[in-house]
């Protein structure tokens, strides 16, 4: 083992803030991270284990305690569960002879729960050893069954079980024609730097995460800091439940990306770019790697990029499951090979980003954006769109509809419009911009996508009447729970609450007050929380509360108080111990009135 | 002239670069919190130290003070959302009061009296959490750590070591110690590090000094925590 983690630390050129790349690897040697390698790592590094160990607990990815040769997750997004999920989930447990969680005993396989994979369109979706299984049924579950229990090494499996599709339906300005590589580096270099800011200014460009920052405005500061040692980031932890447009981007489009990378460097005057690529995306890395390469050797990365004297490198760091390191400063963290807990701010990310010194932080689609208007102007982008959301977004579009799949509509685009290009017929509502955003209702189809209306990262989920929209809160909920930091009491502690509080309510244990209870509660989280996550993580209680009010009221008992547990149930081992089942070792739950 | 921001509509003066809570602090003011201490980096985790500026929540341990800045402390709504984190933080971990060493000189509890918390409102998590007492000479008791963060702050800041790390994620977060066995014992932790002495709470005690001060006589048994944190803290923030 010690030559194994020697090897790969110098792989990684003894650079602490790889850790994430060097556990990554340890992990899928050795199923889990041994205690051995733990030291190891700490002696080679120079860090203190317990940094590692932090590390470890923190990323759903990593673990301390064996996981199975074939570790299997399941994505756990309400798409998924539209399509079948818990179902399919019971049966793959069943067949493989192993529960949720666990690790079978002969230690072959595990299986689990993970949060969005981002294949929303092509789901049930899953990953195996970190590789992403796509449209899961019970004839596909049943040879992967097979073929763990003959111990098929995964690269052999079928390439079926692994294909994704990009499924785009609509194309616009940014998807209608992409840039040949170079096209915009050269464009940019023929107007000059300053002229091009300018046109990413002309061009309204705001960042396409969600937060809607202007782009050229993050630029200009990164480029005005003192500290000349800045870089570049791209944020492809694109972990918003119901998203994928990243995923295509960087599928298909990916030069394109990487050029708007080098571009914003060559604004800025920043050396190293890195793309923060989560880890459910694993399977896109090799490609990626490819098309760095291709890059240098086009003279678009590396030194004196296209003979402009541009020193300018991109590196890809994979993430380990964590949704919070879609938040900018935590992204960072993570870059630095950290627990990815939201800095505080100010200062922000251009002032003090990647190790202290001027970081810009962009989504996927910005730089893809970015790129595009550095050749087209920033005027024919500007022209799309409404007067505070220029140009065009990229929805991820899942749930009940005929066509899910990536649409690029101009902002100001109404949402009856869009439910007719997806082919969705009977829509009850729609969670726009994922767990985060909001639940709208089928009064509100006539709302816009803009950041004045409908603000989104991009994430579209439409539900027929007949869905229980308890289920998608409940999903939602818990989600936050399971992804919150830990960092501030308020969403540790009110994530975990709000999931107790509603689930209280729903497995009908609620009694007069709970429905107030909850409100109060939310409002608590939604206010005082450390980040974004937080600050949404009740979004979707309150905005269904709003709606439905009369859908949370109807759950409530018509008691005063009602216990928040199965009183009699909670006698069970009482009855065991006393070896008594008679009438009066019951308890009734409180009468109703 | 000193430039100036107004808390709760009384004018004080602030130096460039000071927080909110320095401000504040050295101006005679308590703005409750619990993970910050003057003498450490700000950690900005425990939420309780909130304030209003210009309308806005901000993190008064970590938010600088700037020219103009409205800000509210001493409200009702303020005080109220308070109360609610500290029963997060009651309902989080295992608090027994009247079995706990630290009881009259804990600040977990000092603030809780503070803002008239009478109950734990929320329903109680009764975490399973561990107590080592493998040290000679100190003990961590697990149940009664809130996470602020001192004792990591204290042993890299002020003692050189690296004896305490935050693990984990989310509810299932914890404190656990640098040593192979992740125990006290094998950790290089000294009875005399300002680690052993910094916890709020009861959760990290030094053995054998138990009960040296009776029940009754202990610091918030005295007096509340606004007098005692503005007595200790004033003369840091106030330089």
């Amino acid at each position: 083992m010690k030559e194994f983690v020697q090897n790969l630390v110098e792989k990684y050129d003894f650079q602490s803030v790889r850790l994430l790349p060097l556990l990554r690897d340890i992990q899928a040697q050795y199923h889990f991270i041994p205690q051995d390698a733990i030291e190891h790592l700490a002696q080679l590094l120079h860090i203190e284990r317990t940094q590692i160990i932090s590390v470890i607990e923190f990323y759903s990815f990593f673990h301390l305690q064996a996981r199975g040769q074939y570790d299997i997750l399941i994505s756990d997004s309400i798409t998924d569960h539209m399509l079948g999920k818990p179902a399919l989930m019971a049966y793959f447990c069943e067949q493989l002879g192993v529960e949720i969680g666990e690790v079978r005993a002969d230690g072959l396989v595990s299986i689990d729960n993970t949060s969005c994979s981002g294949m929303c369109d092509q789901g049930p979706a899953g990953l195996v050893n970190g590789y992403v299984l796509t449209n899961l049924n019970r004839p596909r579950i049943d040879a992967i069954v097979e073929l763990v229990n003959q111990q098929v090494p995964v690269n052999e499996w079928p390439e079926i079980f692994f294909s994704t599709t990009d499924n785009i339906y609509k194309r616009n300005i940014l998807l209608e024609s992409t840039i040949t590589p170079g096209e915009a580096l050269k464009a940019a270099f023929a107007r000059g730097l300053k002229e091009t800011l300018h046109e990413v200014d002309v061009s309204g460009l705001r960042g396409r995460g969600g937060a809607g920052f202007s782009t050229a405005m993050k630029w200009r500061f990164c480029s005005e800091e003192a500290e000349t040692e800045r870089y570049v980031v791209c944020n492809a932890d694109e972990g918003e439940p119901g998203t994928f447009k990243d995923r295509v981007l960087l599928n298909t489009y990916a030069h394109q990306v990487f050029e708007g990378m080098t571009l914003c460097a060559a604004v800025i005057g920043a050396k190293q770019g890195f793309l923060y690529l989560r880890g459910e995306y694993l399977h896109l890395f090799e490609a990626l790697q490819q098309i760095l390469q291709a890059r240098r050797e086009q003279a678009l990365l590396g030194n004196n990029i296209l003979e402009s004297g541009l020193t300018f490198d991109i590196e890809i760091r994979l993430g380990a499951g964590a949704y919070i390191c879609g938040e900018e400063s935590a992204l960072i963290e993570s870059l630095e090979g950290k627990r990815g807990i939201p800095r505080n701010r100010p200062p922000y990310p251009v002032t003090q980003g990647y190790l202290q010194k001027p970081t810009v932080v962009n989504n996927v689609e910005t730089f893809f954006a970015a790129a595009k208007i550095a050749v087209v102007g920033g005027q024919a982008f500007a022209d799309l769109g409404t007067k505070k959301s220029k140009g065009t977004k990229l929805l991820s579009i899942s749930g009940d509809c005929l066509r899910p799949g990536i649409y690029e509509y101009p902002f100001g685009t109404s949402v009856n419009e869009i439910l007719h290009d997806c082919h969705a017929t009977h829509a009850f509502g729609i969670q726009v911009g994922g767990p985060s955003g909001v639940f709208i209702a089928r009064d509100e189809f006539d709302r816009q996508l803009a950041f004045e209306d409908l603000a989104t990262g991009g994430s579209f989920i439409i539900l027929n009447e007949g869905r229980n929209i308890l289920d998608l809160v409940k999903n939602f909920t818990h989600f936050f729970a399971h992804e919150s930091c830990g960092f501030c009491t308020p969403c540790r502690v009110g994530t975990a609450l709000l999931q107790k509080q509603f689930d209280k309510i729903v497995d009908g244990h609620g009694s007069a007050g709970d429905v107030v209870a909850l409100e109060e509660l939310c409002q608590l989280v939604k206010n005082y929380s450390h980040c974004g996550l937080g600050q949404t993580a009740a979004n979707p209680i309150i905005s269904t509360l709003q709606r439905y009010p009369e859908i949370y009221q109807n759950l409530l008992k018509k008691i005063s108080y009602e216990p928040g547990f199965d009183l009699d149930a909670a006698l069970e081992t009482a009855r065991q111990m006393a070896n008594r089942d008679d009438a009066h070792a019951h308890l009734a739950q409180v009468e109703e009135e | 002239m000193s430039k100036t921001i107004t808390l709760d509509g009384k004018e004080i003066p602030f130096q460039e670069g000071q927080t909110i809570m320095e401000a504040a602090t050295a101006a005679g003011e308590y703005i409750p919190h619990l993970c910050h201490n003057p003498d450490y980096e700000p950690h900005g985790s425990c939420k309780l130290c909130t304030v209003k500026v210009n309308g806005r929540n901000c993190t008064a341990c970590t938010f600088p003070a700037t020219e103009g800045q409205d800000i509210l402390n001493n409200i009702k709504e303020l005080s109220d959302d308070r109360q609610k984190i500290t029963q997060m933080l009651f309902v989080e971990g295992n608090h027994f009061c009247p079995s706990c060493e630290k009881t009259g000189n804990c600040q977990l509890q000092g603030v809780a009296y503070h803002l008239n918390m009478l109950d734990n409102h929320f329903p109680h998590f009764f975490a399973n959490r561990e107590t080592d007492a493998s040290h000679a000479d100190l003990m961590i008791d697990h149940n009664r750590c809130i996470f602020c963060n001192l004792c990591v702050r204290a042993s890299q800041e002020k003692d050189g070591k690296n004896v305490f790390v935050i693990s984990g994620r989310g509810i299932n977060k914890r404190l656990i110690v640098n040593s192979v066995s992740r125990k006290l014992v094998d950790s290089d932790i000294d009875i005399n590090d300002c680690a052993a002495h910094i916890c709020p709470t009861g959760a990290i005690l030094i053995k054998r000094t138990g009960y040296t001060i009776p029940i009754g006589e202990r610091i918030y048994d005295k007096q509340q925590i606004d007098a005692v944190s503005l007595a200790k803290e004033h003369d840091t923030h106030g330089e």
